[in-house]
């Protein structure tokens, strides 16, 4: 794996190491006394350092090659869940995922970007990357979900829409506009999830939701730092001063009103401990659902309305 | 001939020869590279007559041109961008906002204009790139949903204008929240049946054109209009290609589908009215279920 993203990282690693080196040895009490004591170490170590993470240092980490994915949380939350294929207009876009399964004993519908692992994977899935058949696609699940009373789980994790002649020639900018438009109005709840990274329009278009949740060391912004910087800095390399000055953190956007909740991840990200993850993300999710009824309340619609509506900070005067 | 000799550029005619042109009196075309004078461009409702290209026109010479005797009123006004997130770029964007506004630049980047076009009652948006690119912030995020709104409410038909280079960079998130709430006040307005006309006009591109540009019941756009998702420069710098000739032009849009004409200015008007009343006072024609 790539050690240079996360220089900040590299204590965590040693310390990592150094407990591997210790279980490799037959065990004994001297070692078990030490491994606890590096372990206790190790988690100080993780809170400390993750706790004073820069912004850029977080898109790092929201970018990290290990963190789980929307197909990881699949595989380990979800039973009997089956990815549905294609659009039916024009392709399959494998940059999204959407299907059905079941979250402890209730059907769901879930839609979300996959970025893919190894180098294969990520070409196969575009990096995470969408058409507009992969909205398309994701539309046509979530409204397959409308018309049979599911709630839907969204997972928001792509560097943006792909910016491609293919994509623009069929309809990027319409693809994602007609989501944000027939997503605001669909029948069933919508919890949406931003895993990962969320890079502007391209993670909208599978974002609206009457409630929206962000993993503690989740982004999500306008632009990419580095965009940014390079528009408004002339400079590309500005990516730190970007990434602060966009507010993309959870913590930040909480603030502005811009989500609803952000859930916490173990204490040296998700990648480090992807259990952890998964059981934080568990309850995070059961909780919400069983705030959702089986019925849909007569106002459901109207607060997400709401929601939406109430956001933007301008002033008026007179 | 001492215009020659301040606030001077060089351009080249269509011979090749540079020469020192003075701003105000000539405009040189971006698309023919031609070499115009204003009068003889404003006459022409600011078209390019050599090659057809429609020049960005401010939206007050827009109200001017389609509200019956160039009579409207402007709604909205007191809604001005804030700096909510303290942003400072090379640039600091409260600065931005103040130099704006002390060059008369008071409406942000869209107004919001109400009269009469052919005699019928319309609420019309227009967006001026000229206040930063035409960008969208909180402030024309809340003006073109209350558009919108009023269209609810009143049952006015709406009408955008864009012309927009995407998303206010300077107000982060808040700005790309601005696509599902125009974009959702939209889903209002479809349901309550009353339309909506998207012109696209030169250039729409970014949240704009990946929200409510493209989301009307009808999409025109000026010919020659940049439109996209993705700026082209992006595009190139992604895939490493040259570009297709042509490609993301309104005339491109059209041959792929995503407008239903490309209307030059000058039969705007008539052709918004014609298209409006296609739609007006719907005859509803609800079965009885199992009839
Ligand atoms: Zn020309």
């Amino acid at each position: 794996m790539s050690r240079d993203v996360s220089a900040f990282e590299e204590p965590i690693i040693q310390l990592k190491a150094t407990i591997e080196g210790l279980k490799a040895q037959p065990p004994n009490a001297k070692t078990s006394r030490e491994i606890s004591k590096h372990e206790q170490r190790l988690l100080k170590l993780q809170k400390e350092i993750y706790s004073n993470l820069t912004d850029w240092q977080r898109c790092i980490v929201a970018r990290h090659p290990n963190r789980p994915y929307t197909r990881d949380y699949l595989e380990n939350l979800f039973t009997d869940f089956e990815e549905l294929h294609g659009d039916r207009r024009f392709a399959d876009d494998p940059a999204i995922m959407a299907g059905f399964g079941q979250f402890q004993g209730r059907t769901v519908c879930f839609v979300g970007h996959q970025k893919g692992r190894d180098m294969k994977a990520k070409l196969h899935r575009n990096f995470g990357m969408p058409r507009p058949e992969g909205y398309r696609k994701a539309l046509r699940i979530m409204q397959l979900a409308e018309k049979f009373g599911r709630p839907i789980i969204c997972m928001i994790d792509t560097p943006g829409a792909y910016p491609g002649i293919d994509a623009e020639e069929r309809g990027q900018a319409e693809a994602i506009a007609y989501n944000l438009k027939v997503m605001a109005m669909l029948k069933v709840p919508i919890i949406v999830y931003v895993i990962g990274e969320g890079g502007s329009g391209g993670a909208l278009a599978i974002g609206v939701g009457d409630h929206v949740c962000m993993l503690q060391n989740a982004i999500y912004s306008v632009i990419s730092p580095e965009g940014c910087a390079s528009i408004l800095w002339k400079d590309a390399g500005q990516m730190e001063q970007a990434a602060e000055a966009l507010h993309l953190t959870s913590d930040k956007l909480l603030k502005l009103g811009l989500i609803d909740s952000v859930c916490e991840e173990p204490p040296g990200g998700a990648h480090s401990d992807p259990a952890g993850m998964f059981e934080r993300f568990r309850d995070h999710l059961s909780n919400w659902l069983q705030s959702q009824g089986t019925v849909v309340p007569q106002n459901h619609l109207t607060s997400r309305y709401q929601k939406f509506r109430n956001m933007g900070i301008f002033s008026e005067e007179g | 001939m001492t215009w020659f000799i301040k606030n001077s550029t060089p351009l080249k005619t269509s011979d090749s020869v540079t020469v020192r042109v003075p701003e105000g009196m000539w405009e040189k075309c971006p698309s023919c590279k031609e070499i115009i004078y204003r009068q003889e461009l404003q006459r022409n409702e600011n078209v390019c007559p050599k090659c057809d290209y429609h020049f960005r026109i401010t939206p007050e010479a827009r109200f001017q041109a389609l509200f019956d005797e160039g009579k409207y009123n402007l709604l909205y006004q007191s809604v001005i961008s804030t700096d909510p997130l303290a942003f400072k770029g090379l640039k600091k964007y409260r600065d931005q906002l103040k130099n704006l506004a002390k060059n008369n630049m008071q409406q942000d980047s869209v107004w919001v204009g109400r009269g009469k076009l052919e005699g019928i009652e319309t609420v019309i948006c227009v967006m001026d790139f000229q206040f930063l690119g035409g960008s969208m912030g909180s402030a024309v995020g809340e003006k073109i949903t209350r558009a919108i709104e009023c269209g609810t409410e009143e049952r006015l038909p709406v009408i955008i204008f864009s012309c927009s280079g995407g998303a206010r960079m300077m107000e982060g998130a808040l700005s790309l929240m601005q696509m599902a709430k125009i974009s959702a006040a939209l889903a209002v307005l479809d349901q309550a049946r009353v339309p909506f006309i998207s012109v696209l006009t030169d250039p729409t591109t970014g949240g704009v054109t990946a929200s409510f540009a493209m989301l009307g019941d009808i999409n025109i756009a000026e010919p020659k209009a940049l439109i996209g998702f993705a700026g082209p420069r992006v595009i190139q710098q992604t895939i490493r290609q040259e570009l297709p000739e042509g490609f993301q032009s309104s005339e491109f849009l059209l041959q792929h589908g995503m407008l239903d004409a490309v209307v030059p200015r000058r039969e705007m008007k008539q052709k918004l009215a014609r298209y409006l009343t296609y739609f007006l006072n719907p005859d509803l024609f609800e079965a009885e279920p199992g009839a």
